[in-house]
């Protein structure tokens, strides 16, 4: 039965038969049609502060609940301002949909007022984009947008609809069938891949489970624990993969790469096998390609088939839904085992718990009385525990917060991983906090990055989002102060933020109706974050006023091999030698 | 010489005939890095799905990059790496030559030799029309060379493979996927 009604409520329509509930947006004026049958609506929608916000309240929603997230936005600057959400989505794998208000389709193409070809912008960095001037299309294309963005390798679409179309009467007919004929993504693995990849396994000796954000998109930590524990094989979790496997389980090596532990990195570069899951072989990961895990065979299972041989070649691709392929693998190996194969890695285990125990991650407490970075979030996570939600911006801060927090569950710590967009943190915790009301959520932020997209504090205020903020205050864009303190002679070009003297940020937090708390002390720290957990009306903004020559570590120096990891500056892990004499054993 | 003929691929891609679908192509190539050698666009059998020849230069591990990350476009149905031994392929350029009274003879016989067809002629020029692969409209060239080339224009490459088979009728069958029912 189709129904007679305009474009915009067309729009709305579909927007809830997709099973939308939450909108983060702007009204402008091409997209002003829809949102006065918004006001009618079951959606509630959520007026932000800047379309940036909207984007990455959108993403944060989406990572939290693994739900579509959804924002809207105007023509012209409306949809330019969501670029970088977008490319940060496709990048991360995040299923959202935008929907942004074009000029009228007999505008388009003139430089009409606040006309931008968005379509065209956003082709490179969305999983697919429509243009929709015939309001009869409305609700097709947002059933195949919802469909896109949440199946295979989740991404972002942007549905971009001309005001002409929103104001036009047309019917509408939620639609039964779509028509897809170039998207079949391919989930069910093929068993021989999985039968080669079970024997490669049992076969090998110094295996490793290196698991990215594929396996939290697939929601498959439930398989890969039982995979893990069944077989014994120790586990990396990257960046994106962080709570996949629970950081307090033993065989769990931490994170690999750039700023990895010693022993995630160890066990990759001295691994004759490598079982990539959902992960993408990351420039950040595997440091310079040629010397990455040098004797390792390559067992790699994607949804996208496009990223498998991309930067590693592959012993074994399997291409399928990660959690259909670890189901497989785990029946496989079980069969196995029951017919009495059981691969021997024992030797190899000790090996990386010798690593893991010799070189835990550490820091350097401040001889001052300062506060040391790392120590704040090593406390807000044992406070805030693991079944609190954690977002990132990008920086130090966020290095910290992969490292120390502690991280037992999927779902609980959101970041912007590929593209390494600053300002992420606090319109990512908001949308976060909309899609998970009951759970505690903290945005950790870098001095810099909360400066960027702060204003959504009103929102958050205003819209009783009460989310927690940890401002780890350096007073500076501080990875940046470390590359220049490591590589550009401590000559600090444009890196010094003099956050601690402006803004105030607790004045700031209360100016936005927020509570303002500040730290400085590590005596302090304890009590400030209980301060914090027990606001629970309002958004709460913690300054922690940190030292500010802290610096990340470990590190690998971008390019250079990951045999090259410094435990400390100018401190190499002894792992080589360890190794020649275990693994000859 | 051989070792660049090695490296050119060619690409038979169906898509979706909707509006924006060679942008996206155009520019997944360019933001990848990848080379397009020549690009045709056409329709096909089917009203709703449009062929592309592509022809790309890259080595073979590239190219199966280009091929994923192509199959990743929505509106991409099919691509098939056409061989050039069971395959056919054709090119077509308009050439104007100068050719007056007396050198007009020997641009005929050249236009004669090589199954060309003069479509157009003027006092001092013809302008001929010439269908081949890539080698026979390049010796064509040559030999016209000398009487002097005034203006050329060169279409991309199409091609077919050889046989009864047809790269799109399975593969065009309507898979109809079922939409997620209406929420609320």
């Amino acid at each position: 039965m189709s129904e007679q009604m305009t474009g915009a409520q067309s729009l709305i329509r579909s927007l809830e038969a997709a099973g939308t509930t939450e909108i983060f947006g702007i009204p402008g004026g091409a997209i002003l049609p829809a949102y006065d049958p918004l006001m009618d609506s079951s959606i509630r929608h959520i007026l932000v502060r800047h379309e940036q916000g909207a984007g990455h309240a959108a993403q944060g929603y989406a990572s939290a609940t693994g739900r579509v997230g959804v924002c809207m936005a105007t023509s012209g600057p409306g949809a330019t301002n969501l670029v970088t959400p977008l490319a940060d989505a496709h990048m991360d794998s995040v299923p959202m949909v935008a929907v942004t208000g074009q000029v009228g389709a007999s505008m388009i193409g003139t430089d009409a007022f606040q006309e931008a070809d968005i379509r065209g912008i956003t082709m490179p960095i969305t999983k697919h984009n429509f243009l929709v001037t015939d309001p009869a299309e409305i609700p097709r294309t947002v059933a195949e947008a919802f469909y896109i963005a949440s199946t295979g390798r989740p991404g972002p679409v942007l549905v971009d609809v001309a005001k002409s179309a929103l104001q036009s009467m047309t019917s509408y007919a939620w639609p039964t069938e779509l028509n897809l004929p170039g998207y079949r993504p391919v989930t069910r693995p093929h068993s021989k891949q999985i039968r080669e990849a079970a024997r490669l396994i049992l076969e090998s000796r110094r295996p490793v489970l290196y698991v990215g954000g594929g396996v939290i998109r697939a929601r498959a930590a439930q398989e890969l624990r039982v995979l893990a524990e069944l077989t014994g094989i120790p586990v990396v979790t990257t960046l994106m993969a962080r709570g996949a496997f629970p950081d307090s389980h033993p065989q769990h090596l931490g994170m690999p790469g750039m700023h990895g532990t010693v022993a995630a990195v160890a066990s990759l570069q001295k691994s004759d096998l490598i079982i990539s899951l959902g992960a993408r072989f990351d420039d950040r990961v595997t440091g310079n390609l040629d010397s990455f895990a040098p004797g390792a065979k390559v067992i790699h299972a994607d949804i996208d088939p496009a990223e498998i041989g991309k930067n590693r070649a592959v012993d074994v691709p399997i291409v399928g839904d990660c959690r259909e392929v670890i189901s497989d693998l785990v029946v496989a190996l079980k069969a196995e085992a029951d017919a009495g194969h059981t691969g021997d890695y024992e030797g190899w285990v000790q090996f990386v718990a010798g690593i893991k125990k010799t070189y835990a991650l550490g820091y350097d407490k401040p001889t001052d009385g300062s506060l040391a970075p790392q120590y704040v979030l090593e406390r807000l996570g044992a406070i805030a525990g693991p079944e609190s939600v954690y977002c990132a911006g990008v920086g130090q801060h966020q290095m910290w917060a992969a490292q120390f927090v502690g991280y037992e569950r999927p779902n609980t710590w959101i970041n912007s991983g590929g593209l390494g967009t600053m300002g992420f943190a606090v319109p990512a915790a908001m949308g976060a906090k909309v899609g998970r009301p009951d759970d505690t959520v903290w945005a950790i932020d870098g001095d810099g990055c909360f400066q960027m997209t702060n204003q959504e504090l009103a929102t958050c205020a205003i819209n009783d989002i009460p989310i927690k903020v940890a401002i780890i205050n350096n007073e500076s864009l501080g990875m940046v102060r470390q590359w220049q303190s490591l590589f550009y002679n401590e000559r600090y070009s444009n890196t010094d933020l003099h956050s601690k003297r402006i803004p105030d940020f607790v004045k700031l937090a209360d100016a936005y109706g927020c509570v303002g708390l500040s730290c400085d002390s590590p005596d302090d720290v304890d009590s400030t974050i209980a301060k914090a957990m027990e606001i629970n009306d309002v958004p709460v903004v913690v300054d922690f006023r940190v030292h500010r020559d802290a610096m990340v570590w470990p590190m690998v120096a971008a390019g250079t091999s990951n045999d090259e990891i410094k435990y400390a500056r100018d401190l190499a892990p002894k792992f080589d030698d360890d190794a020649d004499v275990e693994l000859r054993a | 010489m051989t070792a660049t003929v090695n490296t050119k691929h060619t690409l038979s891609v169906l898509v979706e005939n909707k509006p924006g679908v060679l942008a996206r192509i155009a520019g997944l190539f360019s933001r990848r890095g990848f080379n397009i050698d020549s690009l045709a666009v056409g329709p096909t059998e089917h009203a709703e799905v449009s062929r592309m020849t592509i022809v790309v230069d890259v080595e073979e591990s590239p190219l199966e990059q280009v091929t994923k990350q192509l199959n990743k476009l929505v509106e991409v149905i099919k691509i098939v790496e056409l061989d050039g031994g069971a395959s056919v392929n054709r090119e077509l350029i308009l050439v104007k030559v100068k050719a007056d009274v007396e050198s007009r003879g020997q641009v005929l016989d050249a236009v004669q030799l090589f199954r060309a067809k003069v479509v157009d002629i003027a006092p001092d020029a013809v302008t001929i029309q010439a269908v081949g692969n890539a080698d026979k409209l390049a010796d064509l060239l040559r030999v016209l060379e000398p009487f002097g080339i005034r203006e050329l224009v060169q279409s991309g490459m199409v091609a077919i493979g050889r046989g009864s088979r047809s790269i799109s009728e399975r593969s065009l069958r309507p898979v109809a996927i079922p939409a997620p029912p209406a929420a609320g």
